[in-house]
């Protein structure tokens, strides 16, 4: 088993493996920073519900394409259904919170719950009729990245070299919009475009993410490495560079140790390493972890 | 209203509103409120809770939406004049654990000169590192801006501001909360500016320091009750007038 992981860590465990851990590491890092912005802004509800609204899109795409005779579970029809669907479940949300008195955490908890319901319907539809070959499509739930093929693994590496671009290019009015939105208008930012520019890289990080991570849990690879990264960093540069290592990080060693433990789902694994690497700054980060708080405590007689 | 092709030199009007009027939610919160402000004067709002001062300056500088009248800054529309405004917001309106460090913040005043990409020349930190000075603030630069009191706070604002280099100043309750050190540092800078020939308009609560720092007032409650010079509008009648409004409508019928 520790041989299997070594090998995996260093892309000696064979092709498909590789292709794997390149593609989760490579999600990892585009997730985790554009994440830091996306938890910065306060989005981090609104991309899970984003995530969740991509389900019945991969329904209906699937239906549509088998419908057309072509083969239901190509990857770019499917992604195309995704996208759609979340930006309907945006549109949807953005009208339940000005147009309605509903607070706007219960409407994103109302849009999440009725796409990914309504995303479960049309898939148990799909596999009771029989149309096409269903098999897999369950797999965007949770990851399944047995099946990746070198087209999925090149898709991460150049959406996920785009988004960084774009993110670096976008740098300072992200971080103006998130910070103070009101002066960022004031210094001539467009914050509506900055913060649908923003909205729209984290629906990329979602897409890319539905082969390894699956929609319900992409969430935590764009929230899980910017919390860890906050805890080391007090620039908003760095604790996006830095959450991006964490989510590359954490990509990498899951999908080499779901390789070396044939039990471990992949997606679930990344999850659980970006949070151990999050507990563990919460323990040991120079100035805001547990230690460096105690020790301080510690040091200050009478407190 | 003077015709717009007057030859007479009049003082220059930094900001001028007319007939400007606001609604939150169909409640009116500001009422057909015209006032002008000369350049190099230093104004300030003041009036009751919920009188629509912050109001008035947001929708004066475009930031909420008003459903009438009209303003004008240095002559221009105020979409064209933005430029030469800064605009200090009150400080609970952001995050202050948001990763930065004071300098950030200040540098963010910088942006119309760097743009999205555009280096921070040594000219431009410079100017923020003055900037910091300007309000006793520089050896706080590398500070995470959490870690500051809310009266350093209020500096960081205020010198994020100062890096602009604007024409006119605006300042939504600059003094709430602020220690008295930096309520004179505040000041000091302010009347400098003045002295320099910008304007500065505040939202100012503390009725007792309004004759030393400010040379006009404008009354407001939700209507402009009175505008002018501080020696002859700031009146016990007048500003009674203003706050006694309230006190009426706080007392149930």
């Amino acid at each position: 088993m520790t041989e299997t992981l070594l090998q995996a860590l260093f892309f000696q465990a064979g092709y498909n493996a590789a292709l794997v851990s390149l593609g989760a590491a490579l999600l990892g890092l585009a997730a985790g920073a554009v994440g830091a912005f996306t938890t910065l802004r306060r989005r981090a509800l609104v991309s899970d519900a984003m995530a969740h609204a991509t389900l019945p899109g991969i329904g209906l795409a699937f239906l549509a394409m088998a419908a057309l005779g072509g083969d239901g579970r190509a990857l770019p029809g499917l992604l195309a259904g995704a996208a759609l669907s979340a930006a309907l479940g945006l549109i949807l949300l953005q009208a339940l919170s000005s147009r309605t008195r509903l607070p706007e955490d219960a409407a994103t908890g109302a849009i999440l719950s009725a796409f990914y319901g309504a995303g479960i319907v049309i898939l148990t539809v799909i596999q009771n009729v029989g149309i096409g070959r269903p098999a897999g499509l369950e797999g965007f739930l949770l990851g399944s990245t047995a099946g990746m093929l070198r087209a999925d693994a090149l898709l991460i590496a150049l959406g996920g070299a785009l988004l960084l671009g774009l993110l670096a290019s976008l740098r300072r009015p992200l971080a103006m919009t998130a910070f103070d939105p009101v002066h960022a208008r004031m210094m001539g930012i467009d914050t509506r475009s900055t913060d649908l520019m923003l909205l729209l890289m984290t629906l990329a990080c979602v897409l890319l993410g539905l082969r390894v991570v699956g929609l319900i849990l992409i969430v935590a690879l764009l929230i899980t490495p910017a919390l860890a990264a906050r805890l080391w960093s007090d620039r908003i540069g760095i604790v996006a560079l830095l959450a991006g290592l964490i989510g590359a990080a954490a990509g990498h060693v899951g999908a080499a140790l779901s390789l070396a433990l044939p039990d471990l789902p992949t997606g679930p694994a990344i999850i659980l390493l970006a949070f151990a690497a999050f507990v563990m700054s919460a323990l040991l980060a120079p100035g805001r972890g547990l230690l460096s708080r105690l020790r301080r405590a510690h040091a200050r007689p009478g407190v | 209203m003077a015709p717009a092709d007057s030859a007479t030199p009049l003082p220059e009007i930094a900001l001028a509103l007319s007939g400007l009027s606001v609604a939150y939610g169909g409640m009116p919160v500001v009422e057909a409120a015209t006032a002008r402000f000369p350049a190099g004067s230093m104004t300030a709002i003041i009036g009751p809770n919920g009188a629509g001062k912050s109001t008035l300056l947001k929708a004066a500088l475009g930031l909420v939406p008003a459903l009438a009248g009209e303003v004008r800054a240095f002559g221009q529309p105020v979409a064209r004049a933005l430029p030469r405004i800064a605009y200090v917001p009150q400080r609970a309106a952001v995050d202050w654990d948001f990763p930065a460090r004071v300098i950030d913040v200040v540098q963010m005043g910088l942006y119309r000169q760097t743009g999205p990409l555009g280096r921070l020349t040594p000219d431009l930190r410079a100017r923020a590192e003055q900037s910091l000075a300007d309000l006793g603030m520089a050896d706080f630069a590398q500070r995470q801006i959490g870690a500051l009191s809310g009266g350093q706070q209020q500096r960081v604002f205020l010198a994020r501001a100062l890096a602009q280099q604007g024409d006119l100043i605006v300042l939504d309750e600059p003094f709430a909360g602020v220690d008295a050190a930096t309520e004179a540092a505040i000041i000091a800078v302010l009347h400098g500016l003045r002295a320099r020939g910008r304007t500065v308009i505040a939202v100012h609560h503390d009725l007792s320091t309004v004759p030393a720092y400010f040379d006009r007032v404008l009354l407001l409650n939700r209507r402009v009750i009175a505008e002018g010079p501080t020696s002859t509008t700031f009146h016990r009648d007048r500003v009674a007038e203003a706050y006694g409004n309230q006190l009426l409508t706080a007392i149930p019928a």
